[in-house]
């Protein structure tokens, strides 16, 4: 065991070379090229026993690692933002191959307008993929939940991809302390890949990836899918405790933050919940009994453990760190969809924040708890944006430049 | 080098193996399903098929295949990834002991002109470049035939298709030339390149053996008849394959490591004329009235094509 001070690129390259994968087919895109620079490197050096081919584009990057995974081979990619739009065709088509191929998305917020900085639009468009989802809030996490990724994804009651899931910069630049795990500890967590399902072998012809004529069919091996990835909850819960038991960390499909006592609930995911756990605390300063839920699993969407954790509150925020457009907190519409028909649940307002990147302020959470605490029952909410007056300032001054905006 | 098996001499020494059974749902006559059992008799059964969106995709469906061999579909743009990634795999494995090596497979790509020429072009040009170990047969069908025969970028001049219709403003059908795919990966340099044809399966046969003695891309692109898109009666596939040899539209050569050769050359041209009357989809260029300018412009291609290599060769 060996502590260091990681980012989340380098971390997420440890959990990936300790799973001693065979195949890393590989595109570069900011924020994410770090981790496929570290892997090239470690490679060269012969410190793993692992082929590393560059590819042509994220789509081609997707279907290699894919096909080798369902030629038997345990394999690894990563991609961010615009990338995994650009293979987005064949996450739907990996995922029903029904391969454990792990892959790590580095959130960017997505074009246009064209930038950089974090958001969870590019990770939530893949929700509906058939890859299960692990949203990592710290380096540790992205380090340890690739490990367990591959045991997640291998097991063959899920037999299903997945994605993990750090934020571009705030993880990916961000240089935390990581305990890196013993080499011998992570064996005896993950064993070898040896697929009973997926192969291509001279003796056993093997047809994989095949068409189904009609919605019978069709709808069949869909919904086996979806019956795995649930299933996956199970597994995941299995997967958790014997993690503890040999790596001694911990990690639930949720994580619950001064939450037992608490009547007002933020739900967040990803790196932002540190900002989000900060807010608690000054607000529970303030007399305010103020807790966090983090979503850490968000495919299969952990629903029971969510009713739990707010069943009986007064009030819960959902702070989405995305848009759909036209419709607002893609993670809100899943928890009011989990809360459904539940007697005791909390009153459920809905804020957007943090895109691109954009800070989330002390300020601002201020702003959420005297809502939340301020709220009618009964009351209905639109989603409604966080933003600072500095920022609507910052933003009329470009538009002044850019020549539009009020005319003087 | 790897060893090389005996040329074939006659349609005698065919062998007699079949690695595509009957019965599948590809139309009658079907010109691509037929240099596809050729290229299966070269190839053998020990043969992992990674197909791309198109009419071959519905020869697996859910829980048939015609082949001996296994199968991987992929999607349009990403067949030759796809072998990547299986080539690649079966490779570690072997090397890490995991796979006994008589289990290895020949990794095949399997697409139609739209990916080929189209869509797929990026991830082959990828494939390529990385001196990759595979095969790539191309059913070149000059249109997007699976989903009712649309302009691609191999469709010739002067063919009508379902989205060049000919019409007052656009009498030609498909105005643009066909792209010239041969030359496209040849600029990459791969091991093995050879243009086909079903109507030659000697010639077929052949430039597979002498493809396999090389490491790296073994890249066919065949002529493939379809009677549907055509119009050609099912029964003339095999003819009009023949006559786009004899007129010299079709030219069979290959090129080892970028250098180029005929592998048939007529002795006497047939006039295009002859090849393009029999296909329905050529038929405006002959009535209501004949479209000289566009007959003249095709048959004036090929010649300018075929003088380029007597001029070649001096």
């Amino acid at each position: 065991m060996n502590r260091e001070m990681l980012t989340g690129n380098k971390a997420a390259a440890w959990g990936v070379r300790l799973s001693e994968i065979d195949y890393v087919p590989a595109y570069p895109i900011t924020p994410q090229t770090e981790i496929i620079e570290t892997l090239a490197g470690w490679i060269s050096e012969g410190l793993m026993e692992t082929r590393f081919v560059t590819m042509d584009s994220e789509h081609s990057m997707i279907t290699a690692a894919g096909a080798a995974s369902a030629a038997g081979a345990r394999a690894f990619c990563a991609t961010s933002s615009q990338g995994l739009l650009y293979g987005f065709e064949m996450l739907y088509t990996v995922a029903g191959w029904r391969v454990p191929l792990v892959m790590i998305n580095v959130s960017r917020g997505l074009s246009s307008p064209i930038t950089l900085e974090p958001d969870h639009n590019d990770i939530l468009a893949a929700r509906d993929s058939g890859f299960l989802q692990i949203h990592c809030e710290t380096c540790q996490e992205v380090l340890d939940s690739v490990i367990m990724a591959y045991r997640l994804a291998e097991d063959e009651r899920v037999l299903l991809p997945v994605m993990v899931n750090m934020d571009g910069f705030y993880l990916s630049f961000t240089r935390e302390p990581v305990t890196i795990p013993d080499l011998n500890a992570v064996r005896e967590f993950l064993p070898p890949y040896r697929p009973e399902h997926a192969f291509f072998k001279a003796s056993t012809p093997m047809a994989q990836g095949v068409a189904v004529l009609g919605g019978a069919g069709y709808s069949y091996f869909k919904y086996q899918m979806h019956l795995a990835s649930q299933k996956a909850l199970e597994v995941y819960r299995e997967v958790s405790e014997e993690f503890e038991s040999i790596l001694g960390r911990r990690y639930g499909p949720v994580e619950g933050y001064m939450l037992e006592d608490a009547d007002y609930v933020l739900v967040m995911a990803g790196s932002f919940s540190t900002l989000g756990k900060k807010a608690v605390k000054e607000a529970r300063g303030k007399g305010i009994k103020a807790g966090l839920l983090r979503l850490r699993l968000f495919r299969p969407f952990p629903g029971e453990e969510v009713r739990r954790a707010l069943e009986g509150k007064r009030g819960a925020v959902v702070v989405d760190q995305n848009i759909s457009v036209g419709m607002g907190g893609i993670i809100h519409s899943e928890v009011a969809g989990a809360l459904c028909n539940m007697r005791d649940g909390p009153h459920l307002l809905s804020f957007i924040g943090g895109l691109g990147g954009k800070n989330i302020s002390p300020r601002e959470f201020e702003f959420i708890f005297d809502q939340m605490v301020g709220a009618r029952e009964g009351e209905m909410a639109d989603a409604q944006l966080l933003y600072t007056e500095r920022e609507w300032e910052e933003i009329s001054n470009l538009k002044k430049i850019a020549g539009k905006g009020a005319k003087p | 080098m790897r060893q090389r098996t005996e040329p074939l001499k006659s349609l005698k020494d065919i062998p007699r193996e079949e690695n595509l059974l009957p019965g599948t749902p590809a139309c009658a006559g079907c010109g691509g399903l037929l240099t596809l059992r050729h290229c299966l008799k070269a190839l053998g059964d020990k043969v992992v098929l990674v197909n791309a969106a198109g009419c071959f995709t519905l020869l697996a469906i859910y829980p048939l295949t015609p082949f001996k061999s296994s199968w991987l579909y992929t999607a349009m743009a990403c067949a030759p990834a796809g072998a990547q990634g299986v080539r690649d795999a079966l490779d570690i494995l072997m090397e890490k002991g995991r796979l006994d090596p008589e289990e290895d497979l020949k990794v095949v790509v399997l697409t139609g002109d739209g990916s080929a020429y189209d869509m797929g072009l990026s991830s082959t040009s990828g494939a390529i470049y990385r001196n990759l170990d595979f095969y790539y047969i191309c059913y070149d069908n000059e249109a997007y035939g699976n989903t009712g025969f649309q302009k691609s970028g191999a469709t010739p001049l002067g063919s009508k298709t379902a989205t060049t219709p000919p019409g007052r403003r656009q009498p030609a059908g498909s105005n643009l030339p066909k792209k010239d795919l041969f030359e496209i990966w040849r600029s990459h340099n791969p091991a093995y390149l050879a243009t086909i044809s079903p109507a030659y399966p000697v010639d077929l046969i052949n430039k597979f053996r002498r493809a396999e003695e090389h490491f790296g891309p073994k890249l066919f692109i065949s002529l493939a008849p379809c009677p549907p898109g055509w119009g050609l009666e099912p029964s003339m596939s095999v003819e009009v394959a023949r006559l786009a040899v004899e007129t010299g539209v079709w030219a069979l050569k290959e090129a080892v490591y970028g250098e180029v050769a005929h592998t048939f050359v007529p002795k006497k041209f047939k006039p295009v004329e002859e090849y393009l009357a029999c296909q329905e989809r050529f038929a405006h260029l002959f009535r209501p009235e004949r479209q000289e300018d566009v007959l003249r412009e095709i048959q004036e291609k090929v010649d300018e094509y075929w003088k380029e290599q007597e001029d070649r060769i001096g």
